[in-house]
């Protein structure tokens, strides 16, 4: 016994000292930049986490390799919370420790517990597609940035995007609004009800309790009993993959129906029995879809130069690209920050004004042409949206925003609230 | 030999009847005192004590839930959703009116302890893994009606944020004074529960939970004791709820699922049923657990594997090593944590001199 632990520990220390010993970086940076990055790879969200964490630190990784943001490295510090509370704060609290200065937050629980904290400490913290619509109101948050179309854009683009399809009018048509039940996914109603009275459309709601496996009914109502025109679909989770199999079953034709933003990966179409079954599907994409962005070139490069294989997650194009968006977002707001302050000594309060200057950013493609201003942290709510389509994402409009006017009513009302 | 019991007269009704009788215990209570409400919040990063701020409303729901299930013998699986109670009554009377976050707190526990004691009405004819179920669904229904009943929730996103505690002109937000705060709950719920077991009330629990037919006998009223302990579990997890809605300034509703209410149940099963101090271990035990094990394995895992790897490796690793933890700790000994610490001071109550 005692033999085997002695060349276990041999082995051990042999592979650890040949894996440290990898290739070397003979960069030299000014200084270190901390990016705290929370993420969920074990928990309820497990299927976005795994995925759009490691783009996020690809990104990182590639700015690095490239001398960094204006001289200075960016540590990007991550911390998994399982989607859970306690130990996002505690995540938070480490992050500070560490010296971050801005906060990649991840999970709506997550970025309401942490909201009063940031702002307290005047650290920016970013909630791309999920947390609250009304966060987009920079003068009443002024530290979270959703930075991504939120559910009320999105479920306006749905509705423009429908009555595209439908042949430009929604007068006297029905849409099913098929969500998930929780705060989520009841945030959208109020706009999707003011939207039905604008156009003249008649809206239905369908609610699927958690944890969102059981539809079967809903479904049959939504196509033989309510016989709707157009479906708008706003699940998590493994519920996409269900939505989309049971329509299917009912004869209801896919190509009538559009997702939010957390039905729209490969692994929920995968889920779902593959591309060839969701042929037709309309997914809405805060984030490029696909390989063809040349930043997602310069991360191949960077694997090839080191010679390693690219990562497995980037064939999941979805989660991946959107983990080097907000990564990307991130690095740009502290290059605004750097560029104000070339002395490095940046707070979070320089980050939140870098925030606030990011404009025509586009990378490529991958990312939209958002205009973040000190009172607009969402930057424009764009979104494309891309349709399953002879086995794979085959993109259909692009970037736009719908019925502003609407979205920035309930913005207003919320922040009078 | 200051533990020695013998010599300890006790020549006073109040000196038996005093907390810790022996003067060993009282001095490292007194010293855990000192350390917790002194050295430690001046002397510790404000990170820590964030970490001690997790752990201090863990202790007061572990507490609670100890009351019910330890000693009265009640399955729940209905505390997240008392904890939610209670952090939205303190929400809305907060934003609605206006009072001050006592005022709040009282309410706050008072409305979970009226909740709690009508979910415990089928108590009083299922016990056991029935009356869990039937705790779950009181969960489910008290989640269900947060997430659909706007007047309650404040809205569909179902989250209400709350002003910073107050008191007098000091506003209570950094995790230091957070701390203070939250400890200053945490010893009341101690004291009072210690108080509360050795009680006429907590002996009619105890009574209970070991054999109801036989307490009922000897004239413990069943249906009064056993609404009586859902009342006082609950008012702890609307307490709790409250203080958590403080601590972060919002009360949201996915902050008090199902996972919560089982998490709390962990606790106290690892700590040991029917303890206070197996509630406050227990607490303790699964709070800092993950942080421990994860601040662990990233001073060495950049050793063996390359940072991506282990970045992907250390939430995964963590699950595994956690709950093969508490599996061990169960095997070592099954009463939980309370009971290993007993058979510890047990040894060295004899020691050197043991037979």
């Amino acid at each position: 016994m005692r033999r085997f632990l002695a060349i276990v520990a041999v082995l051990t220390l042999l592979t650890g000292g040949l894996l440290a010993t990898g290739p070397t970086q003979a960069q030299q940076y000014k200084g270190e930049i901390v990016l705290g990055a929370q993420c969920d790879r074990t928990g309820a969200t497990q299927i976005v986490g795994t995925i759009l964490c490691p783009g996020f630190h690809d990104y990182i990784a590639l700015v690095n390799s490239k001398g960094g943001v204006e001289g200075y490295k960016i540590k990007a510090l991550e911390i998994d919370h399982e989607y859970k509370v306690p130990p996002a704060v505690e995540s938070y609290e480490r992050h500070k420790k560490e010296g971050a200065v801005s906060m990649s937050v991840y999970g709506t629980p997550q970025i309401y517990a942490l909201a009063a904290k940031l702002t307290e400490d005047r650290i920016p913290g970013t909630s791309p597609g999920f947390g609250s619509a009304a966060a987009a109101d920079g003068t009443r948050y002024p530290y979270i940035f959703p930075i991504a179309a939120t559910y009320w854009s999105q479920g306006a683009a749905a509705v423009d995007f429908a009555k595209k399809q439908l042949g430009g009018s929604l007068k006297g048509k029905k849409i099913a609004y098929i969500f998930y039940d929780n705060p989520a996914g009841r945030e959208p109603i109020d706009v999707l009800q003011d939207l039905a009275k604008l156009e003249g459309f008649t809206m239905k709601e369908f609610a699927v309790p958690p944890p969102g496996v059981e539809m079967g009914a809903q479904v049959l109502d939504i196509a033989q009993r309510f016989r709707a025109d157009y479906v708008i679909a706003h699940l998590f989770g493994g519920a996409p993959a269900v939505s989309i199999k049971e329509l299917k079953r009912v004869g209801y034709p896919l190509k009538k129906v559009v997702s939010f933003v957390w039905g729209s990966a490969e692994a929920n179409i995968d889920a779902a029995g593959g591309f060839p079954a969701a042929e037709g599907y309309h997914t809405m994409q805060f984030a490029g879809v696909g390989q063809d962005y040349p930043v997602l070139k310069e991360i191949r490069d960077m694997y090839q130069k080191q010679g390693k294989p690219a990562p497995k997650e980037m064939a999941s194009t979805v989660f991946y690209n959107r983990g080097v968006l907000v990564a990307a977002l991130h690095v740009e707001a502290i290059r605004n920050a750097l560029k104000a302050k070339p002395d490095g000594k940046i707070t979070g309060q320089d980050v939140k004004n870098g925030f606030e200057k990011i404009s025509n950013f586009t990378l490529g493609g991958l990312v939209p042409p958002l205009k973040i201003t000190a009172t607009d942290h969402e930057g424009g709510g764009l979104v494309q949206i891309w349709q399953v389509k002879g086995g794979k994402f085959e993109k259909e409009t692009d970037w736009y925003s719908a019925y502003t006017d609407v979205v920035a009513k309930h913005i207003k009302a919320a922040a009078a609230k | 030999m200051i533990h020695r019991e013998c010599g300890v007269l006790k020549t006073t009704y109040q000196a038996d009847m005093a907390l810790y009788p022996l003067p060993i215990a009282r001095w490292a209570v007194g010293a855990l005192a000192v350390i917790f409400v002194v050295v430690l919040p001046l002397t510790l990063h404000e990170y820590y004590l964030s970490i001690g701020n997790l752990v201090w409303i863990a202790v007061i729901g572990a507490l609670g839930l100890n009351v019910l299930v330890g000693y009265t013998g009640q399955v729940s699986i209905g505390h997240g959703a008392f904890m939610s109670v209670g952090a939205y009554t303190a929400a809305n009377l907060a934003t609605r009116l206006g009072s001050p976050w006592p005022v709040n707190l009282l309410a706050g526990g008072l409305m979970a302890a009226a909740v709690g004691a009508v979910v415990g009405i089928p108590s009083l004819r299922i016990k056991g893994l029935y009356l869990a179920i039937a705790t779950l669904a009181g969960q489910l229904i008290i989640e269900w009606t947060i997430n659909h009943v706007t007047f309650i929730s404040g809205g569909v996103q179902a989250s209400i944020e709350v002003p910073r505690p107050r008191l007098g002109p000091i506003v209570l937000s950094s995790q230091r004074q957070m701390y203070w705060f939250l400890l200053f709950f945490v010893i009341l719920a101690i004291v009072a529960t210690l108080n509360l077991v050795r009680s006429r009330i907590g002996r009619a629990f105890i009574a209970i939970r070991d054999q109801d037919i036989a307490a009922e006998i000897i004239g413990i009223n069943i249906f009064r004791y056993k609404l009586l302990a859902f009342a006082i579990s609950s008012f702890y997890a609307g307490v709790t709820g409250v203080l958590y809605t403080y601590f972060l300034g919002i009360a949201n509703y996915e902050q008090f699922q199902i996972t919560v209410s089982i998490d709390y149940l962990a606790m106290i099963i690892i700590g040991g049923l029917g303890s206070i101090l197996g509630s406050v271990l227990g607490a303790f035990f699964v709070t800092l657990l993950p942080i421990v094990i994860r601040l662990s394995m990233e001073a060495f895992g950049d050793v063996l594997f390359s940072p991506q790897t282990v970045l992907n490796l250390i939430p995964n690793l963590r699950l595994m090593l956690f709950g093969a933890l508490i599996v061990f700790f169960l095997i070592v000994e099954p009463e939980g944590l309370n009971r290993l610490w007993r058979n510890i001071r047990n040894y060295f109550r004899i020691w050197p001199f043991a037979y």
